[in-house]
């Protein structure tokens, strides 16, 4: 089944449509609703329905200031700390629209972690990093163990395992990066958003954030935003191609399995983006 | 633009290019750069004076056969008219009134500088900051009466007349803090501003909440202008007169009870040089040893709070 069906698979379900949806229901970690996203008066995101597969690498692409990072933050409420910031829609996950009130949002980024643009480790040694974010999440055990883990499944620990008490600032860009996945999967997070975790560094650091998504998504789901096409291509198992209109408001163009949205786009707009003519 | 590209393709300029790269004198700049220079060079002949002024004086003190350093700095009386000078009466009084000052201002400016910068909605935020920079413009002397007329009166309710003497250190300390307050509020919460909003974002997308984020993430990463804040309105509150005139107690008195009537430096300055005080007298030239401690505890603070934030900074990469 395309991603493209289950998109429309949403609303008016005939009987049999119904059991495609619920068997899909099981694949699907995260779904958004007719998602719309205001900064003040300016819609930055225009009614974005969209299916997430569990344990795959989504990407979203687009020109700049189309809204896929608006989109990705409106995800886990990230949004919620912009004043002025507004969500209509649903977010659906595990079942519970996490725009619903009485949902706690600092619940919700416990299960939906996320990794920004520029590495943004705290100001703390590479192991408190790691300890702060467990510790605050109610960890009790063994937090040396869960360190080296984290720190492991990042790919980070043979080149820190050395440094562990120093600043965490001291690191390359490219293993504060990796520092900050492995603070994020330290809590265990369901879903990891990534928001362009690689445009702040160089080729070879770059290389190896790809690499560790490949491993990551064996346990998670990932969400990646990226302005890069060949690392969409490289890294993810579905694309959504998100364009703005003539507001600036980002909508959904296409979305679809990697491999048909690159090499056999059903939209024109699509196929112009990604060979260059426009964005 | 020309003779740029000439030069750096390495050819010769011509003659007329190299007549236009000749350094010209600009006027109306070396003006400005002279002025410029000129008042930053008068603040610091203005402080090199008073150093002077006080170092000599203090000299002429010290120097005398009356008074050695070691009973100034030994001995816990101080009645110049039999001739005692030991400073500590006076600096234990200026430090109960910090201390109490502190008291006061540190929690009570951390936490609106936390709610200010952490959890105050915009409305909020430019409503209260104007009221507490109003604080900040009462003049002293209306602090003063307010400690002497408002503040020992409730603390002699609270605690008992018998206790609460009616000049005492505890009240001037508590209004003290009050002045401090705006100064500790909104160079703390400038610190916690400074701290890059990307780690806010990512603790809030590990799950903290505001508070876990303020606590943990936001004040440590703010320490050194925290810091610099706390020690600077230290240094305000040792250095404050009109307040301790007015509400401490006029008479040296060394005790550790701040429900009692004591003298601070600046309180016991300003009242003895209000008096008739003859020129070049014992009692004329201790003022000046007294201000120059004065001068050396903000002189200390000052350094300490300039280690501080260079040991404590963070830079955000």
């Amino acid at each position: 089944m395309t991603a493209i069906h289950v998109l429309t698979a949403t609303a008016r379900l005939a009987p049999v449509q119904a059991l495609a949806a619920a068997r899909c229901e099981s694949d699907c970690a995260l779904e958004a609703r007719q998602l719309s996203v205001y900064y003040g008066a300016f819609r930055a995101v225009k009614d974005v329905s969209l299916k997430i597969q569990r344990q795959k690498i989504t990407a979203l692409i687009g020109p700049s200031g189309c809204g896929k990072s608006t989109f990705l933050r409106a995800l886990n409420r990230m949004n919620d700390l912009i004043p002025g910031s507004r969500t209509e829609g649903e977010v659906i996950f595990e079942g519970c629209n996490i725009y619903a009130p009485g949902v706690d949002p600092v619940e919700v980024r416990r299960r939906i972690g996320m990794v920004f643009q520029k590495p943004n480790p705290f100001p703390k040694s590479v192991y408190d990093n790691i300890a702060w974010a467990a510790r605050i999440n109610g960890f009790r055990g063994n937090m040396d163990d869960l360190v080296e883990q984290s720190l492991r499944q990042a790919a980070l620990w043979d080149e820190v395992k050395d440094k562990l008490r120093q600043s965490a600032l001291a690191l390359s860009g490219g293993q504060q990066q990796r520092l900050c996945i492995a603070r994020a999967i330290a809590i265990r997070p369901e879903i990891i958003l990534m928001d362009e975790p690689a445009s702040a560094l160089d080729p070879i650091a770059t290389l190896k954030i790809e690499d560790l998504m490949h491993e990551l998504v064996k346990n998670y789901t990932i969400i990646i935003v990226t302005h890069n096409m060949q690392q969409a291509a490289r890294v993810s198992d579905y694309t959504a191609f998100l364009m703005m209109d003539e507001d600036r408001a980002g909508y959904l163009v296409e979305y679809g399995p990697t491999d048909e949205v690159f090499t056999n786009p059903k939209d024109r707009r699509t196929e112009e983006y990604i060979t260059g003519r426009f964005g | 633009m020309n003779t740029r590209y000439a030069l750096i393709r390495g050819q010769r300029p011509s003659s007329s290019a190299q007549a236009a790269l000749q350094r010209k004198p600009r006027w109306h700049e070396m003006a400005i750069q002279g002025f410029l220079f000129f008042c930053g060079a008068l603040s610091i002949l203005t402080t090199a004076g008073i150093v002077l002024i006080l170092g000599r004086e203090s000299w002429l003190f010290f120097r005398s056969p009356e008074v050695s350093l070691r009973e100034f700095l030994g001995t816990t009386k101080w009645q110049p008219s039999i001739g005692q000078f030991g400073i500590w009466p006076l600096v234990n009084a200026t430090m109960m009134t910090t201390f109490f000052a502190l008291l006061v201002a540190l929690p009570l400016g951390l936490c609106t500088a936390i709610y200010l910068s952490e959890y105050a909605s915009e409305r909020v935020r430019s409503s209260l900051k104007p009221v507490l920079e109003l604080l900040a413009g009462i003049p002293t002397v209306v602090y003063g009466y307010f400690a002497l007329t408002f503040v020992t009166p409730l603390l002699r309710g609270i605690l008992g007349r018998d206790v609460v003497e009616i000049y005492n250190t505890a009240s001037a300390g508590i209004v003290i803090g009050i002045l401090i307050l705006p100064l500790i509020t909104s160079m703390a919460e400038d610190a916690l501003n400074a701290v890059p909003r990307s780690l806010r974002e990512a603790s809030y997308a590990l799950g903290a909440t505001r508070l876990e984020t303020a606590a943990t993430i936001v004040l440590p990463a703010a320490t050194s202008g925290v810091a610099a804040a706390i020690i600077l309105a230290i240094s305000r509150a040792v250095g404050e007169t009109m307040i301790v005139a007015i509400a401490a107690g006029a008479g040296p008195a060394f005790t550790f009870n701040p429900f009692k009537a004591a003298e601070t430096m600046t309180g016991h300055i300003v009242r003895i040089s209000g008096g008739d005080l003859s020129y070049d007298s014992m009692d004329y030239n201790s003022l000046f040893a007294i201000g120059l401690v004065l001068f050396l505890i903000t002189f200390a603070l000052n350094i300490v709070s300039r280690w501080f934030v260079q040991r404590f900074r963070e830079v955000y990469e």
